[in-house]
């Protein structure tokens, strides 16, 4: 085993940091947030220069071929820096499953854009209350009907990937947001990003809408959402350590009674538990990668659940150490707080 | 000891329970149970029906105008009152300075504003933490300084609740800068409309407006505003925080909202079943609950000592009621699953909460799981509290 970054992984960690430290500004990320869009159209093609977007995409169609352990620094560096752009359910979660479900043909026509940052994906997978979709035959082509809930940035996607039981088993489908029959509803999450509640209505899809043909989907969208959970365990790391860091920095340097808190023994092993919950949820972020390159689908699941748990633990402790400035929304720490106590309901969409 | 309730005392129950069925606002009771966002109206519309019926002040001396209620009814009128979905009274005038007044104010004082807090006339709010004294607030530096028939204050205080709705603060100054720090703070009683008073707000991390930071800038006000003796401020301030930390247990109000997350917890689905039917989260549920029954004895038992100010006892119903309210709010989050992520600050009022995609119970959870972090940070922290205990009470 090694745990250490290769040169080329190292680099891109760094230019990562240098493109959060100097681009992607806490007030940055606010405009961004508060825009109708709910993206940043710069930061994205910013993404796509530094070859971010292409990492995890074939190299058959202008990618980097890059695997679990290639992506752990990256999504590492995007939690660090807060991130609100749709990385996730684009490159990991909807490449991820076009470069595994689909044709050859289908790979070809949408992963491409992505890594240049023309397309934008999202994975629609969550049924909706009630109205599960369901895709019929329809001539040569497919009739999608139901709802989804809950899609990870599915109002920015340019393709939504809709999951759905059809014929043979479980299908995958493209489907372009604007066709006819689709409503999204777009809404801010309470963490800073994007979800979106998806209906369908007698959407018409051509044949070749299905990823894969006709064939089951079901071992390649496991093993898509098995390497998105490992990607977010990577992510909730990364947040997990920044707020650890502005945590100890304002202990370090907020005076009372003479003193700084952070003298304060009581503290000093909260700080100390968060610490070792960073640790400790960064080894899980190691095994979930792996498993997930092994198919072990039962240890990504745990993984999820073990780093959820320690990120919203650090979560709490963070705004409580704080102080009354832990519930500001005027500094970074509250925005990491809410991202990472929100994370063990995304984990749950995957599982 | 009889731990029941004798007839006098559930009379009593029933007539509170009567009266707020029928004369709380329904528009009101369906913002508390629905967790929608009070407006400063809302509050002052249900304390003014209390105030004409004599019960706003119902647990104050009848000296006071009070009712004089015992310990025990003024629990039970929390109780009834929370349990029907009205809102928590605004503690600043009612639970916090009056006591202060009560006990030290000048009978100028207990005239002109006593009653005016009794009739709802006023809203007060609490001037203490500043930015460089939270839990060390003894080392608050706003100044008073004394000029004939005036104090001039000038500094800044933080953190103040609904400070944009008051037109009253009581502060902690300081008057010298000479003695221990304790002994150089004053209580003062502040008009809110004064000249060189500027209110700026602090939006939290559920994007609200609730709490602001509040500038003086050569305020003048009258000698006859100080509380009690120029220097003795500290003795009254920690009078006060007693007070308050009672209050802060809030166990009427967690009992109902344990009642409304059992009821959502039989509506929301987990795997095609009812919440409630999850053992693991049935347990979560039954464990607050036995919390929240043992923090209610103990309430009783703290409140059967009074006539003493409330003493350290008090601070453990503000850790055991805060760490209740907050692992409620948890619960209400978790049970809302993936529509506990869906925010938008519009959807916190009745007609907003439609808009939410999800079941409109689901929207304001995730905001509500955040706000409630600051129970733990405000009415003196609880590493604060547990240092209290460990001093006072345990010797350490
Ligand atoms: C929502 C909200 C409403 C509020 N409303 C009001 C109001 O209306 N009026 C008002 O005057 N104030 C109000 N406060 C202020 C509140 O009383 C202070 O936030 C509180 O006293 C803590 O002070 P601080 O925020 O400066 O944190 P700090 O004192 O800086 O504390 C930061 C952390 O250090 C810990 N700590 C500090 N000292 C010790 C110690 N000796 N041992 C162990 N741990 C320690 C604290 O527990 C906390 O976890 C409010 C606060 C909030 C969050």
């Amino acid at each position: 085993m090694n745990f250490s970054l290769t040169e080329e992984q190292q680099l891109l960690a760094d230019s990562l940091a240098r493109f959060f430290e100097r681009d992607y500004t806490f007030e940055k990320r606010r405009a961004i947030q508060g825009s109708p869009e709910g993206y940043g159209r710069a930061a994205w093609a910013q993404l796509a220069e530094m070859g971010i977007l292409a990492l995890p995409l074939p190299a058959a169609h202008g990618g980097f071929g890059g695997g679990a352990g290639d992506l752990l620094p990256v999504m590492k560096a995007l939690g660090a820096g807060l991130l609100v752009e749709p990385y996730l359910a684009t490159a990991i979660l909807g490449a991820g499953l076009v470069a595994r479900a689909g044709t050859e043909a289908q790979a070809a026509a949408i992963l491409p854009g992505v890594g240049e940052g023309k397309t934008l994906l999202a994975v629609a997978h969550r049924d909706a209350d009630g109205a599960p979709v369901k895709a019929t035959r329809d001539g040569a082509g497919w009739k999608l009907d139901g709802g989804k809930r809950v899609v990870l940035h599915g109002g920015q996607a340019t393709t939504l990937v809709v999951v759905a039981a059809a014929e043979g088993g479980a299908g995958a489908f493209l489907v372009d947001p604007a066709a006819a029959g689709v409503t999204v509803r777009d809404y801010r999450t309470i963490d800073g990003l994007r979800g979106a509640d998806i209906a369908f209505a007698g959407v018409r899809l051509p044949a070749d809408a299905r990823l894969g043909g006709d064939a089951d989907a079901g071992a390649a969208l496991r093993a898509a959402f098995d390497h998105a959970i490992a990607a977010l365990c990577a992510e909730a790391v990364g947040v997990i350590e920044q707020l650890n860091t502005l945590t100890l920095d304002y202990i370090k340097t907020r005076q009372q009674f003479g003193q700084p808190i952070g003298r304060f023994q009581v503290l000093q092993h909260r700080a100390v538990d968060m610490f070792i919950a960073a640790e400790q949820a960064k080894s899980m972020a190691y095994l979930a990668a792996m498993r997930a390159e092994a198919g072990d689908s039962v240890a990504v699941a745990g993984a999820a659940r073990y780093v959820a748990k320690q990120a919203r633990q650090v979560a709490k402790d963070a705004i409580q150490l704080h102080g009354g400035m832990g519930v500001t929304n005027e500094l970074p720490a509250a925005h990491y707080a809410k991202r990472a106590t929100m994370l063990g309901f995304w984990f749950a969409q995957l599982v | 000891m009889d731990l029941n309730y004798t007839a006098e005392e559930l009379a009593f129950r029933d007539e509170v329970r009567k009266f707020t069925k029928a004369k709380l606002p329904k528009d009101i009771q369906r913002k508390v149970l629905e967790h929608r966002r009070l407006e400063k109206d809302d509050m002052v519309r249900w304390q003014d029906i209390l105030a004409k019926k004599g019960w706003l002040a119902g647990h104050w001396p009848k000296q006071f105008g009070g009712q004089g209620w015992s310990p025990v009814q003024i629990h039970i009128f929390d109780e009834e009152t929370a349990a029907l979905g009205a809102p928590r009274l605004v503690p600043f005038g009612l639970n916090m300075v009056a006591p202060v007044i009560m006990a030290f104010g000048s009978p100028w004082q207990q005239e002109h504003y006593l009653t005016r807090i009794r009739e709802n006339k006023d809203w007060w709010c609490q001037g203490y933490s500043e930015p460089g004294a939270g839990s060390d607030l003894a080392s608050l530096k706003t100044r008073a300084v004394r000029e004939g028939d005036h104090y001039v204050v000038n500094g800044q205080k933080t953190w103040t609740t609904l400070g944009q709705y008051a037109d009253m603060i009581f502060c902690l100054v300081r008057t010298s800068t000479e003695a221990r720090k304790q002994e150089g703070i004053s209580f003062l009683l502040i008009d809110m409309h004064s000249p060189g008073i500027t209110v700026r707000p602090i939006i939290t991390l559920d994007e609200e407006h609730e709490v602001n930071e509040v500038f003086f800038d050569n305020v003048r006000v009258p000698v006859q505003n100080l509380v009690g003796e120029e220097g003795k401020g500290w003795t009254y301030a920690k009078y006060l925080l007693g007070h308050e930390r009672t209050g802060i247990a809030g166990v009427g109000a967690s009992k109902r909202e344990l009642a409304t997350l059992k009821s959502i917890a039989k509506k929301q689905k987990r795997d095609g079943k009812p919440l409630i039917k999850d053992p693991l989260f049935a347990q979560r549920i039954a464990d607050v609950e036995l919390e929240l029954q043992a923090l209610e004895m103990t309430v009783m038992r703290v409140l059967a000592n009074r006539g003493k100010a409330p003493g350290p006892e008090a601070s453990i119903l503000k850790i055991k009621g805060t760490e209740i309210q907050q692992a409620i709010t948890e619960l209400f989050m978790d049970a809302m699953g993936d529509y506990a992520l869906p925010f938008d600050p519009e959807w916190n009022t009745l007609d907003g909460a439609g808009d939410a995609p999800g079941p409109a119970y689901a929207a304001p959870m995730a905001a509500r799981y955040f706000n409630y972090r600051k129970v733990t940070i405000y009415g003196g922290s609880n590493e604060i509290q547990r240092n209290i205990i460990a001093q006072m009470v345990l010797g350490l």
